[in-house]
């Protein structure tokens, strides 16, 4: 049984990115970069970091998200249970 | 007195600290970071370096390390604390000092010296220094860019809580902060490292001007 509940565990996207506003020199390096290569046309570029966890319960993402996953004065966040 | 210095996965400025502190004539004990323990320290340096290599971000996992928990209740009872460089972001993780400290706009790593100005001798880790004093210290970091949104930057200028600030501005510093002070004003973060400039040696001891700061205020 336990097994079984084990290989149930659920999926897990975190998306952290950069809040609005707060400088990102990752995006704005990606940015400058893709004229370089001939992309043109690119206004904005902001970088941020996807996170992807199995989970028994999803009860307590938001507080991992919270605590450690982010750092909520520079970041914002957003999850998903992909299956 | 008796000063502690933090020893993570990963931080490589903890020999150093402890020279530095042996060099301003006080005793020097390593805290390692999976013992919930300060050792009866009187007070506690965290190091830079790459804790956790710096790993999701700088300073992130060392927060939840055991010794962060005493060193938590060593910080609210009023022990002088000194965060270097990756300490620093340590420190701000652990929400000990306000803000954080993002990639430098240049994106490159800066490895320099620079001038500082020292602006409140009012943190135990400057009471030794005269007002507006200027030091020159080296810097070596990646995240060096200090943030706060605007509502705490000018609550850090109102307070006088900014303890240094660049000359010459070397990572996109906001107000071109160096360096911070907690609200109780005992928890301290810089950027530069004190402790790399502890002998003539090593082409100054001007770093002994904060380090040994923390002796003046004790009045040891």
């Amino acid at each position: 049984m336990a097994d079984h509940l084990m290989a149930e565990g659920l999926k897990i996207r975190v998306l952290v990115r950069p809040k609005a506003g707060i400088l990102d020199p990752q995006g704005e390096a990606v940015r400058s970069a893709l004229p370089a290569l001939g992309f043109e046309g690119v206004r904005t570029v902001h970088v941020g970091r996807l996170i992807e966890m199995e989970v028994e319960s999803a009860d307590e993402v938001d507080a991992m998200c919270r605590r450690l996953l982010s750092n909520p004065s520079i970041e914002e966040y957003e999850w998903e249970v992909v299956s | 007195m008796r000063i502690g210095v933090t020893v993570f996965p990963g931080s490589n400025c903890d020999r150093d600290a402890l020279y530095g502190v042996e060099r301003m004539g006080a005793e020097a004990a390593e805290l390692w970071h999976a013992d919930a323990d300060l050792k009866g320290v009187d007070a506690v340096i965290v190091p830079g370096g790459f804790s956790y290599g710096d790993y999701l971000r700088p300073g992130a996992i060392a927060r939840f390390a055991k010794v962060m928990g005493p060193l938590e209740e060593f910080a609210k009872d009023g022990g002088p604390i000194l965060g270097v460089c990756n300490g620093f972001q340590v420190l701000t993780e652990a929400h000990l000092l306000p803000g954080a400290l993002l990639r430098n706009t240049h994106m490159r790593f800066v490895c320099d010296r620079v001038r500082v100005r020292v602006e409140t001798t009012n943190t135990p880790w400057t009471a030794g220094c005269d007002a507006g004093e200027e030091l020159t210290l080296p810097v070596a970091h990646n995240e060096g860019n200090y943030f706060a949104d605007p509502e705490t930057l000018a609550r850090l200028e109102e307070d006088e809580r900014v303890v240094l600030r660049y000359l010459e501005n070397p990572n996109g510093s906001a107000n071109d902060i160096a360096g911070v002070c907690n609200e109780g004003r005992n928890v301290v973060g810089l950027m530069p490292h004190p402790e790399r400039v502890s002998d003539p040696t090593l082409g100054s001891d001007e770093g002994l001007r904060i380090l040994s700061s923390v002796l003046v205020r004790a009045g040891v």
